[in-house]
This record gives structure tokens, C-alpha cells and sequence, in this order.
């Protein structure tokens, strides 16, 4: 780590144990982060399983925080300073440090036993293998079983304190109060004073250590204040966003909302915030399988309230035939799709952006529905407000795609007000001279297409709806060849009508001319952003996936070489030459970890060098 | 609306595509009639079906309908009853639909105990797509995908009901109106999950297969009428009744004047009773078998609500969270 007074920006990585507590520390180092006033993005990294055998590997749970004052937008590609509790959080987090890192180990989790477990025939701490780091070994397990002695806990409720004595080293180190987490821990352990008054004390053990102990290798880090937008900020992750933003949707189009899901990850979240939104007009119904939960959400919405439902990949797998009951019947559903990596169970805790040919194309018939990706964990927040207006305006299901990455990352978000956001509109019941009730519940209007939201209990309106090929003008079952042509002429408009509603697509970044434009979707705007900024790239970052905003094809065609950045396979390329007829240049990456900076800062120079 | 409609009031103008003498005629008929007599409001009453003969049902219904997917039906049901309370919300569905493809949705509708009447049409064969051998088939049964019999076990709605908590069975017959028009009516008063299976007769694909205890001459020796509070009796002159084998713990049958075991009486909360009443073959168990009521599930989650659905608060009032700074 550079000796430097002031820093424009910092990595810190925390590593240990599945069971270290380290997601806990690394978000209260985050609270922290965000109220001194700098910039900063998060990357919780841990394993799919809940307690992973101690000591190994696979079994290492980290969360990196990139913070400073120049605009942060990624969680950055190389740690500056890395907190490893174990040889194997060492051994992992490795290959990504750069000369001159600062490692802080537990230097009482080097045992011996610790040591084999990963993978280690010698302590690293004993010979020079680390010799281009900066290494301080402390005995944090014992310091911190030393400083909660007084409050009688055993062993293993002492030691997990131990989380909280680095963080209170850590907070030493960027000269932090410590009152936000002490608050935190006033109000998490409010029933439980021992544990609470002995993770208070390790905290304080541990910032005093940094304070009195001769730590020649650490100096304290000064980070500047970050130049942002003036307005209230909070730190908010993508679960919490996508929770208000649900909610706000609600309270825009005065309807209630009735979220359904089944536990999934990384979708559970999701259902745990909304849960305890319930006085914000929310109510959350745990099916008992994903198909439930979508038909659940399906059901409420036929009767008037906001059906939203969630899931990852394989969970909008099973929802699939439901969807098209929506899309059939014409009625507002509301469905997230936190990606992780696949096929199959794949990577659960990992993140992808694998699902755009499922949101897109993954249906039987065709049964178009609108796509649309959030970019960062705040811009959850505004996507599902987007999502569910469009939902509503067209009476159709709309597919909101987030990710892994975005549920659980961590940012500053300037606050909005939720007068600035127009109110959510559907469709009422039009006057006519029909008296058939049939005809006037699938009266459309005419520039979205979308009909009468009308729900059962309304007076006089009795009509049925399903599944089956319906006429288009009456509304009643038809199996006439000619009316199925007409209705999928129909769907095939209502989906690009959506076009019209939505903004043109804007330059993120850059001149809307060029050689290279860098091309993306969804939780990869941060490192996108940077790297286009870094290499004077124009950069365009998609929202609406499906229907593509109307002049992205004019604005694609201004540059000569098209670069599309995603985390999978190429399926973005794909819709853009389906849709667009380009032939667009594919930069993939599939390792569920987020893009660095700089491999893509070398992919788009490679790019450049061949044109 | 006023509480003088009629049967017709509830006949959709619909063309009805059934096989000409099947079955659902006849509970058509009888549900159309039970609406009226309860004094529904086809405003407030809504049908949702999933896929099947059965599942045409709402079409020929003039209330609200949804058809919806194979199996889906409760689910979707739920989802509606969660969002309105009030409506009178009717589940169609057949022996496929219900225990087949969508067997965890009415397991756990069941044991949640959603307001919902579900009528299962119970014809042991799947129609629509042409007489294969169904989850409720009895062994041996020949259809196009068992040319030399089923060898699957059948399974139970009743015991399935029971065994997952279900708080109101009932059984009739598709053709009996005064049983049918009964455990309709009980069905609609039950505030929670009814099950209400009917034997229904596919006369394509599965004619008769319920003859041995269908038979207008033979019903008096084939069929136990059960009522709450009264004698378990059967026969023309009511001359048998049903006995509890205190050795073999089931149900035995009995001469009504010389039986020196007490003929039981139906309690429709007895559920270890009711389990062996569903069991018994001959004669065959009809009525509401079991009913034990207890908090729906929708008053439950609006009772667990913090504001019963009711927007109190607004996003703006918690949107900054518990720590949020200024910029200036």
C-alpha cells in the first residue's frame, strides 16, 4: 500500500471462515464508510454453503469495499489492503492482491491444522513467500478472547467476537468513529446485554490496539470526501432498493401489493424486506413452490391488487407456463429475476447475467413480455417503479432482471422524492354502448394496447378470462385461424408499443460517434463506466432490453466496431443482431465474479489495435 | 342485487362443449341451482379452474371466471382470495388436474385451510386428452397408456385431504341432486378449504366406471347418506347401520335392530372416524364426511398483517433508512 497521506480511492478485502462473521464486519465497515462521507461500492463473495467446513477454501467468505473520493463504481480489481483470518482466505485472495498490499492476518488462525486444511506445506508466514507484501500478523483470536474475559461467555461465543475487534482495528486505521456500529449493536443485541457489552469491547480492544501498539507497517488511511450530487444520502443495497422500489410502486398506482415467492437464492432477500414493509400497503405470501408463488402473484393481480413475484433462473424456469397465462390473459404481474450463474443449480451464491435469451425468448407460443435490467443497486429502486408502470399501463407481465452482485452490493444512493415520480396509471372501464361485459373488460386503449383492469366484485362486469385464444374484439374463446393470426399481430404491437413510452437510449459516457462503443446491460455499468472512461470509449448501458429503445440502432450505427460486455456467453450479441441486424463483438466473462477494470480496459484497447 | 335469482341467473350464454351425457351436466345443473338458493351474487363470485373436461366449468358459469393452467388453480385461487376476502372464490378441477400435475398446490391450499370451495371431479380417467389411466384409476384399469392395466396405486382424495390437514371433506354423486345440492350449499358456508369430490361418470372413456354404487335401484344397499348428529344407517328400510370393530378397529356393518354394538353416530369432527368412513367400499360414504372447522387462512394473514393490507405509512417516511447523510 502507497504511504500516502491522501488517498483518491482504497480496496479493503475481508476474508475468513464462512462462520468469521466477515459479511457482518465488511457492512458495518461499509455504514461506516458512507457516513464519513466518501464513495464506495461493495462485493460480498461467499460460498453457497451456509457453514462451510472450516479452514478450506471453498469455505472462504469475503466482502471487498472500494472507497474514495473519485467516483466509485465498482468494488475494484485489486485489494490494497487485505484482512485474511485464515491461511486459506490468504491463499485465496492471493492471485488478486498487487505489490505492496497491506495483509493484516489472524496470525493465532495459522495453526498448523489450518495451515494443511489449505493446502499449505509451510506457513507463508514464516518464509519469504510474501516478501513483496506488507504483512502485520496480530493474534486477533487471542487479543479478542482477552478483551471479552470479563463477561463470562464461552470459548466460542468469545471468539465471535472477533470480527468486530478487526473492525475496530480497521476503523483505528481510516479514523472512524466507532458509534455506528455500537449503535448497530445496541439495537441487534438488545436481548442479549453480554454479547452485546463483549463485541462493544472487542471493537474497542481492537482500535485501541491500533492506537497504542508499535504498527510501523500501518499508517493511518485518510480518504477524501467523494465529490457527489448535493442531496440526503443513504447506503442501500439491491434487495433494499428493489423492496422500496415494490412498495413505491404500490403507493404511485394506489394499489396494494401482494408479493409471492418461494425461498431462493440470491431472491430471498427480496421477500425478507417486503416483509416488513406491511404498513406500506405490502403483503408477502411464502408459496410452497415457485409455480405457486407465481400464480399466487397471478391470482392478485385478477383481483385488483399488484402481483409481484421473484426468483432466480432456475425458479422463472418453473414459473414459465404462468407467464404465458399473464401474457394470455392480459394482466399486470411484476417479475424479478435475481441471476446467478447456471445451468442448472450452477453457482447459487455467484453472479450472472445468464437469463436475457429466458426473459427474452424462453416461452412456449409466441409470447412476447417487456425485459428490462437494473444497473446498480440504487437503480433497482427506479426499475421497479418503471417495471411495474409499464406492467400496468399495458396489462402484461414485465421481467426485471437484477443479479447476484446487485442483491447483496452495497453503494451510496442520493435519496429521491417520491413526489418527483408520476403516479402509476392503468386502464379504467370505458363508457360504451356494449353491454357485454365480455367486450368491455379487453376494450383496449389505444396507444399502449393495454385493457380495462377490471377484477372480480366489480358490479355488472361479470366476464371469464384464461388461457385459451380469445377473439379479439369480444373477448370470448375463438379458435378461429384467422383471429389467432390477429391476436399474435396484437401481443407482437402491445410488446412494441413499449417503445413509445420509454426514453431514447442515452450516451453513458463518450461522443455518440467513434470507432468503439462499449455496450452493456445491468449490474455492469460500474466497471463498464470506468473502463470507458479510462480509455476515452463511448459506453451506452441498455435498460430496456425488450422492446430496445427506438433509436439504438441509429445510435450503434455511428460507431464502427460495437463491443458488448456482459457475463455470459454472448446473449446480449445475440438480441442485438436479432434485433438490430449488427454484428456486434462479444466480451464474456463466466467466472461469477464481476468484471475487473482492467481486463476490460485491455480487451477494449485489443479491440481498438485491430481496427 | 336481490336474493330472488334464479338457477338461470348463474347459466353463462356460453355454448357448453361437453360430451353429450357426461356427468359435469348434471353438477352444472346442481351447482347453478346451489348458487341461487345460497344467494350468491354473481359479481362476488368468482370460478377458477385449471385444465381438463372439468376446467371448462367457469365458461358455463355467469360469474367471473378464470381459466387457468393445468394443476395452477388453487394457487391461483389463493392469490385471488388473499387479495379480496369477500369473494366468493370456486375452485373446478378433475382428478388429474387436482392430484397429478397439481397435487402441492392442493396439499398445501389444504392445510392452510384457503377459503376456497374446490370441487374435484373425480372420473378416474383423464378425458380431454383422450383416456389415459389417472392418479385416481384403480389398478388393472386398460386405457391406450395401460393396454394390459394400470398398475399404479390409486390414491385417495379423502385420506389425501385429512393427511394434510384439510378441515372439510364431502363426497356425492355427480347425478344426485339432493346429495349434491347438499354438500354444495355445506361447502359455500365453510369458512376455510372445502374438498368436495364428485363422482363424476365419463361416459367416453371411463362409462359406468361407478355403477356398482351409482344405480338409482341398488343406491339404498350401495350408499351411507351421512348427516351430523344422526345413526349411520343404510337399506331400504334403514334396517343396517354401521358399528366400530372395537377388535379390528374398523367399521363393520350391522342389523339395525339385533346389533348388540351401538350404531354410530356422525360426527363430522371425528376424524379418525371419518378417515375409516372414506375408506369404506360398500357401502359408499357420502355427504360431508368431515368437517372441523378452523381460522382460514386469509383472515389469518390479514389478522398477521400490521396494517390489514392498509397503506399506513409511505415509502418516503422510511426510504433513508436508519443512517443517511447530507451533501451539500
Amino acid at each position: 500500500m502507497t504511504k500516502n497521506p491522501q488517498l483518491k480511492s482504497i480496496v479493503v478485502r475481508l476474508a475468513g471462515d464462512s462462520g468469521d462473521g466477515i459479511q457482518l464486519m465488511g457492512s458495518q465497515f461499509a455504514v461506516s464508510t458512507a457516513l464519513s462521507g466518501s464513495d464506495f461500492a461493495t462485493f460480498p463473495d461467499y460460498p453457497a454453503e451456509i457453514r462451510a467446513p472450516a479452514g478450506t477454501t471453498f469455505g472462504v467468505s469475503a466482502y471487498q469495499i472500494n472507497l474514495g473520493d473519485d467516483p466509485i463504481t465498482t468494488p475494484g480489481d485489486s485489494p490494497d489492503v487485505l484482512v485474511a483470518f485464515n491461511p486459506a482466505a490468504l491463499k485465496v485472495s492471493l492471485p488478486m492482491l498487487h505489490p505492496g498490499t497491506l495483509i493484516i492476518v489472524n496470525n493465532d488462525g495459522f495453526s498448523a491444522r489450518n495451515l494443511t486444511k489449505a493446502g499449505y506445506d509451510a506457513n507463508p508466514l514464516d518464509d519469504d513467500s510474501l516478501s513483496e507484501y506488507t504483512v502485520v500478523a496480530a493474534d486477533i483470536g487471542r487479543l479478542n478472547l482477552e478483551s471479552v474475559a470479563e463477561f463470562g461467555l464461552s470459548k466460542s461465543d468469545g471468539g465471535q467476537c472477533k470480527n468486530f475487534w478487526a473492525l475496530g482495528l480497521l476503523f483505528w486505521m481510516f479514523d472512524r468513529s466507532l458509534d455506528s456500529a455500537i449503535g448497530w449493536l445496541d439495537r441487534r443485541l438488545k436481548n442479549a446485554p453480554a454479547m452485546r457489552d463483549a463485541n462493544v469491547a472487542a471493537l474497542r480492544a481492537g482500535h485501541a490496539y491500533g492506537e497504542t501498539s508499535e504498527l510501523s507497517a500501518v499508517e493511518k488511511v485518510r480518504v477524501g470526501e467523494a465529490q457527489l450530487e448535493p442531496g440526503r444520502y443513504r447506503s442501500i443495497t439491491g434487495s433494499e432498493a428493489m423492496a422500496l422500489g415494490i412498495a413505491a410502486a404500490g403507493e404511485l398506482a394506489d394499489r396494494q401489493v401482494l408479493f409471492c415467492s418461494y425461498p431462493i437464492t440470491p431472491s430471498s432477500p427480496l421477500l425478507h424486506r417486503l416483509a416488513k414493509l406491511g404498513e406500506h400497503g405490502v403483503g408477502t405470501f411464502q408459496a410452497e413452490d415457485e409455480i405457486a408463488a407465481v400464480g399466487a402473484a397471478i391470482g392478485a393481480s385478477y383481483g385488483g391488487m399488484i402481483g409481484a413475484t421473484s426468483s432466480s433462473g432456475p425458479g422463472i424456469a418453473l414459473k414459465t407456463e404462468a407467464l404465458g397465462l399473464a401474457v394470455s390473459a392480459e394482466l399486470p404481474l411484476l417479475v424479478v429475476n435475481w441471476q446467478r450463474g447456471g445451468p442448472s443449480t450452477g453457482l447459487p451464491t455467484k453472479t450472472e447475467q445468464s437469463d436475457l435469451y429466458q426473459a427474452i425468448y424462453g416461452r412456449n407460443g409466441d409470447t412476447p413480455i417487456p425485459v428490462l435490467a437494473a444497473a446498480s443497486a440504487g437503480d433497482c429502486f427506479d426499475t421497479a417503479i418503471e417495471a411495474t408502470r409499464i406492467a400496468l399501463r399495458h396489462m402484461t407481465p414485465v421481467i426485471l432482471l437484477a443479479d447476484g452482485y446487485l442483491s447483496n452490493a452495497a453503494e451510496p444512493w442520493r435519496i429521491p422524492d417520491l413526489s418527483d415520480y408520476a403516479p402509476i396509471e392503468s386502464h379504467p372501464v370505458e363508457a360504451s354502448d356494449s353491454s357485454d361485459p365480455q367486450r368491455l373488460a379487453f376494450a383496449r386503449d389505444a396507444s399502449s394496447l393495454g385493457r380495462a383492469w377490471v377484477t372480480p366484485g366489480m358490479p355488472d362486469l361479470v366476464h371469464r378470462i384464461g388461457g385459451l385464444e380469445k377473439d379479439l374484439s369480444s373477448g370470448h374463446i375463438s379458435y378461429d385461424p384467422d383471429n389467432h393470426q390477429a391476436m399474435t399481430d396484437l401481443r407482437r404491437k402491445k410488446l412494441e408499443s413499449v417503445a413509445n413510452f420509454i426514453p431514447d437510449q442515452a450516451m453513458e459516457f463518450g461522443d455518440d460517434k467513434g470507432d468503439i462503443v462499449l455496450v452493456g446491460w445491468g449490474s455492469t455499468r460500474g466497471p463498464l463506466y470506468q473502463a470507458a472512461r479510462r480509455t476515452g470509449t463511448s459506453f451506452i448501458h441498455i435498460r430496456y432490453l425488450n422492446p430496445l429503445p427506438k433509436n439504438l440502432g441509429e445510435l450503434l450505427s455511428g460507431f464502427r466496431s460495437v463491443v458488448v460486455a456482459e457475463m455470459n456467453d454472448g446473449q446480449l450479441s445475440t438480441v442485438l443482431r436479432d434485433k438490430l441486424g449488427i454484428q456486434p463483438t462479444p466480451l464474456t466473462k463466466v467466472t461469477g465474479q464481476p468484471f475487473l477494470i482492467s481486463e476490460l480496459v485491455k480487451a477494449i484497447e485489443q479491440e481498438r489495435s485491430k481496427l | 342485487m336481490s336474493s330472488q335469482l334464479t338457477a338461470k341467473d348463474f347459466a353463462s350464454s356460453q355454448e357448453i362443449r361437453w360430451c353429450p351425457g357426461c356427468g359435469d351436466y348434471a353438477i352444472l345443473k346442481s351447482m347453478t341451482k346451489a348458487l341461487a338458493d345460497v344467494g350468491a351474487r354473481p359479481d362476488n363470485t368468482a370460478f377458477v379452474s385449471g385444465i381438463g373436461c372439468a376446467a371448462r366449468f367457469p365458461y358455463y358459469v355467469n360469474t367471473y371466471g378464470f381459466h387457468t393452467i393445468h394443476g395452477r388453480a388453487p394457487a391461483i385461487a389463493t392469490g385471488l382470495k388473499l387479495a379480496n376476502p369477500e369473494l366468493d372464490v370456486w375452485v373446478v378441477t378433475g382428478d388429474g388436474d387436482a392430484l397429478s400435475i397439481g397435487g402441492n398446490h392442493l396439499i398445501h391450499t389444504l392445510r392452510r385451510n384457503v377459503g376456497l370451495k374446490i370441487l374435484l371431479f373425480n372420473n378416474e380417467v383423464y378425458g380431454l386428452t383422450k383416456g389415459q389411466y389417472s392418479p385416481t384409476s384403480r389398478l388393472g384399469t386398460r386405457t391406450p397408456s395401460s393396454p394390459d392395466g394400470s398398475f399404479d396405486v390409486p390414491i385417495s382424495a379423502g385420506q389425501l385431504a385429512l393427511g394434510c390437514g384439510g378441515r372439510f371433506f364431502a363426497r356425492a354423486i355427480d347425478t344426485d341432486k339432493t346429495g349434491l345440492a347438499h354438500v354444495l350449499e355445506q361447502a359455500h358456508a365453510f369458512d376455510g378449504s372445502a374438498l368436495t369430490e364428485i363422482y363424476q361418470n365419463c361416459i367416453v372413456y371411463n362409462k359406468d366406471v361407478y355403477a356398482s354404487f351409482t344405480d338409482r335401484k341398488t343406491a339404498h344397499d350401495t350408499q351411507l347418506h351421512l348427516r351430523h348428529g344422526e345413526p349411520m344407517l343404510f337399506g331400504k328400510d334403514s334396517e343396517r347401520g354401521i358399528a366400530f370393530d372395537n377388535e379390528r378397529y374398523v367399521l363393520k356393518i350391522v342389523d339395525a335392530s339385533t346389533a348388540s354394538d351401538p350404531i354410530l353416530i356422525h360426527d363430522e369432527t371425528n376424524e379418525v372416524i371419518a378417515r375409516l368412513l372414506i375408506a369404506l367400499d360398500k357401502p359408499v360414504a357420502l355427504g360431508v364426511i368431515y368437517r372441523n372447522p378452523a381460522v382460514a387462512y386469509e383472515t389469518a394473514f390479514h389478522a398477521h398483517h400490521p396494517s390489514n393490507m392498509q397503506r399506513r405509512r409511505s415509502v418516503a417516511d422510511v426510504i433513508a433508512g436508519p443512517n443517511s447523510w447530507q451533501v451539500e
